[in-house]
């Protein structure tokens, strides 16, 4: 009785800490699809290729995986403005986004992964760093840093993106893009830009959402599919752009899925995002915190 | 239901989210009869239509259709039935001609008799003044034509009752009484009409009777001319 | 050009296509051809669905490769023609083409999209945790030598079993395309709400169309394990299905049935004959950057800049103001 006691309370604790790291996986879809309504499925690709700058950082100049990320934190920005350009150019102008715009980040998600195939080959790849490895134990409830250093970042992550956009300027327009493109142009400010410095702060994420990935588990070039399930999920689950509901549902997700993985087996937890995704898309598209 | 009732919506009320967009709206319109329905903007006209049409859903109130309670029928099926309406914004179909645009209520809406479909479609382009312009595109239109269009389209389904939701809007004096002796004559082949407008030219002319919404509240309901005198709705077009 | 006189011609083309191939002699012909096929009859599915009523499908390996899982369960239960077996794996894939639909399509096309993408990765794990079939060490089928009642070499049979698959797929997307099922997917890719207006039942055409392509895509997948005689859940589920699935219509042009087709001819024939030289992920590589290029500069395809230069041809002076 008290070690299936144990078992659970450390079953939902790394589900905890999992959800954590979802949450940093699920935010820059939280802004891109939630907020500016642009379906970046690639977003798990960029994701990846985080993973593979903070793989070379370590592997090559011993650096730290997250810390490789906050270096590259302005490069995947510059890419975000950089797709967001193309995009709005050939799609979002001509009202073409739902069957062209979506097949073109459909492109983007197999053209980065097929050439990190082309680069790395398929070989799982891995990061060292201190907090690898040891685990902290608190009664009979085991705290790896492994997870919990990710889940830590994640926090971080979150918080400075909802104080960024609550306290600054900036911050406020892009809400109010997400609101009302009308009024946002009646203030005088250009809804393009805002979509555009929102797109790349989506896909700025995604380098330190990488490093975490890569300090959690092995990376080879094709996992960032299976996270899409998973992260449309907790994105509409948490009503489509609002950063609590993000966070709770990420760590709701991540308590199911540790639960399905300890008494079913692990490998049935891809089949617990899709359930989930299924079941939110068809009872409550609004999402629970959804408007 | 009163015989020579059409259409009947009783306590009818429509919420987004914290903010009330309809409140128990009651309207009867008869049979053949020519309604003008007027309001400020967002007072509320087209959430109406919309939860008339079967486009939203509304919460509260029923709506009755030739003694048929509409309630949870789709938008297609109220179609069906013979209530048809026009959008204030047109929505052509882009990628089909001008007469595919209108085979497509004929072959769907199930009220079309035995005339071939290609002469139905000419006959209502020409109605309208677009026959020469059959096989093209709707991006080849003007914003009058393609309001014509859309008119157009929502005759093809061969309503009972028609709802044109601003069809006017934009158009020249000339324009507006084309449509409007087009609105008259379809009136005259036993058609009901409710016509959304602002322009009180326009409105006064055609209407047998006005209905005046604000606020997502039904003030007044009568003979135009009185309405149009009555201090509430004054009031609420002129402010205090 | 009625419907009847189109499958005969069809068929007249399959029957040249066939003794072209019988005429060269050459196995690789017929192994090759296969492929091609197997690709028109996928991207006309896809097709059906994406082209015609707007809604895109990312999942193609997922449908497919229950098509072909379902022909290894058969095969391993008791033996069935092929063909028997390409009905089964087109039901399996059509209903799981409906129930993704009745659950996602009453929201934003996006939605829809977004399922089919995690409805490929969860196909996958479920196959792959599945003993019966193999899992992830795959399973093996034992090909005859030769075909049943015809007496043909078994790779013949498997191209003809193909080759009668196209024409009957694409009889169907050209009969639909004349067809007021047709002007109701047509209404549902332009404007929904105004469809529904028309008196289109939106709903049930959607679900239609995804049951339909669906099912496709599972006949189409149905045949593979005789023709590959030992599939494993990364073959079965491979990138390659996924994206010539979407690239080969929306780069051939999603107007019209001969897009697909085009799509299909090209980038198919293009990856069979690039094989040969440079690796296959070299291949997909460069399937996925036409993909993008063509939904950037030319979004409706081949088709599209064929019917551009036949306006251009028929009004020579339209274009000259330009140049």
């Amino acid at each position: 009785m008290e070690t299936s006691f144990d078992l659970l309370s450390n079953a939902v604790v790394s589900g905890v800490l999992l959800g954590g790291f979802y949450a940093a996986v699920t935010i820059g879809v939280s802004i891109s699809f939630g907020m500016l309504d642009i379906v970046n499925i690639a977003h798990p690709a960029f994701i990846i290729l985080g993973s593979y700058i903070a793989y070379i950082a370590n592997a090559t100049f011993g650096i730290d995986p997250i810390l490789a990320a906050v270096v590259a934190l302005p490069a995947f920005y510059l890419l975000g403005v950089a797709v967001y350009q193309i995009y709005y150019l050939a799609f979002e102008r001509r009202g073409e986004e739902a069957l062209r715009g979506l097949a073109f980040f459909f492109g983007l998600l197999f053209i980065t992964e097929v050439i990190l195939v082309l680069v790395f080959g398929v070989d799982y790849r891995l990061v060292e760093a201190p907090y690898i490895g040891p685990t902290l134990h608190v009664g009979a409830v085991d705290l790896p840093l492994r997870l919990l250093v990710p889940c830590l970042v994640a926090l971080a992550l979150v918080g400075g993106l909802q104080v960024f956009l609550s306290r600054t300027f900036l911050g406020r327009a892009i809400l109010a893009v997400a609101q009302d493109q009308l009024a946002l142009r009646l203030m005088a400010a250009n809804p393009v830009r805002i979509k555009r410095i929102a797109f790349g702060l989506s896909i700025a994420t995604a380098s330190l959402a990488g490093a975490v990935l890569i300090v959690i588990q092995p990376v080879e070039p094709s996992i960032g599919r299976d996270y899409i399930g998973r992260v449309f999920a907790i994105c509409v689950l948490g009503g489509m752009g609002s950063f609590a509901g993000t966070l709770v549902a990420a760590m709701t997700l991540g308590i199911v899925e540790s639960l399905t993985a300890t008494f079913y087996g692990p490998s049935w937890a891809p089949a617990v995002a899709f359930g989930f995704l299924l079941i939110t898309l068809a009872v409550r598209p609004a999402g629970i915190f959804g408007r | 239901m009163t015989p020579g009732t059409l259409l009947e919506v009783s306590g009818l009320g429509k919420r987004f989210g914290g903010f009330v967009a309809l409140e128990s709206i009651e309207l009867t319109v008869a049979e053949n009869e020519r309604v003008g329905l007027i309001g400020p903007n967002g007072s509320g006209k087209s959430t109406l239509v919309n939860c008339m049409c079967g486009t939203l859903r509304h919460e509260m109130g029923t709506v009755r259709f030739a003694g048929r309670l509409l309630d949870g029928l789709s938008a297609h099926e109220r179609t069906r039935l013979g209530l048809a309406r026009s959008f204030q914004l047109p929505r052509p179909f882009n990628t089909l001609s001008l007469a595919d645009n209108l085979r497509v209520p004929l072959l769907y809406s199930g009220r079309h008799g035995g005339q071939p479909i290609d002469a139905r479609c000419m006959e209502l382009l020409h109605m309208v003044g677009l026959a020469d312009k059959s096989d093209r595109l709707p991006r080849d239109l003007t914003q009058i034509e393609m309001r014509k269009l859309e008119l157009a389209r929502a005759m093809a389904a061969d309503p009972r009752l028609l709802i044109a939701d601003e069809a006017m809007a934009g158009l020249s004096h000339g324009e507006v009484d084309d449509i409007l002796s087009l609105l008259i004559r379809l009136n005259g082949q036993g058609v009901t009409v409710i016509l959304i407008e602002h322009i009180m030219r326009a409105v006064m002319h055609f209407s047998q009777r006005l209905v005046v919404l604000v606020a997502g509240r039904k003030i007044a309901d009568g003979n135009p001319t009185d309405v149009v005198r009555a201090p509430d709705v004054v009031r609420a077009y002129l402010g205090e | 050009m009625n419907g009847t006189k189109f499958a005969l011609l069809l068929m007249l083309t399959g029957a040249a296509t066939f003794g072209a191939a019988w005429l060269i002699g050459n196995a690789y012909v017929f192994f090759a051809g296969y492929v091609v096929l197997q690709y028109i009859a996928l991207a006309t599915a896809w097709n059906v669905l994406g082209g015609y009523t707007g809604y895109v499908n990312f999942g193609t390996a997922a449908f497919f490769a229950l098509g072909a899982y379902t022909t290894v369960v058969l095969h391993k239960l008791t033996a069935l023609p092929i063909p028997i077996m390409m009905l089964v794996g087109g039901l399996v894939s059509g209903v799981v083409g409906l129930g993704t639909g009745y659950l996602t399509l009453r929201l934003r096309g996006a939605f829809f999209s977004i399922a089919t993408l995690a409805l490929a990765v969860v196909v996958q794990t479920l196959i792959t945790n599945w003993n019966f079939v193999g899992g992830s060490r795959g399973a093996y089928i034992v090909r005859p030598p030769t075909a049943p009642l015809l007496g043909i070499d078994y790779i013949q049979y498997l191209f003809l079993i193909m080759l009668l698959l196209v024409v009957l797929v694409l009889a169907t997307a050209r009969a639909i395309e004349r067809s007021r099922l047709g002007y109701g997917f047509a209404t549902i890719r332009d404007d929904e709400v105004a469809a529904e207006a028309s008196g289109v039942p939106t709903l049930r055409l959607k679900l239609l169309a995804t049951t339909m392509s669906g099912a496709f895509m599972g006949m189409a997948g149905a045949p593979l394990p005789y023709y590959v005689t030992y599939l494993d859940p990364a073959s079965g589920f491979s990138l390659a299905y996924a994206v010539n699935g979407v690239a080969m219509p929306l780069v051939g042009g999603t107007s019209s049935w001969l897009g697909p087709v085009i799509g299909a001819i090209l980038l198919g024939t293009l990856q069979q004959v690039a094989t040969v030289t440079i690796s296959s992920a070299l291949n997909l590589l460069i399937v996925g950057l036409m993909l993008v290029a063509f939904v950037i500069v030319a979004p409706n395809g081949i088709l599209g800049l064929l019917q551009d230069a036949r306006e251009r041809f028929r009004r020579p002076f339209a274009g000259r103001s330009q140049a």
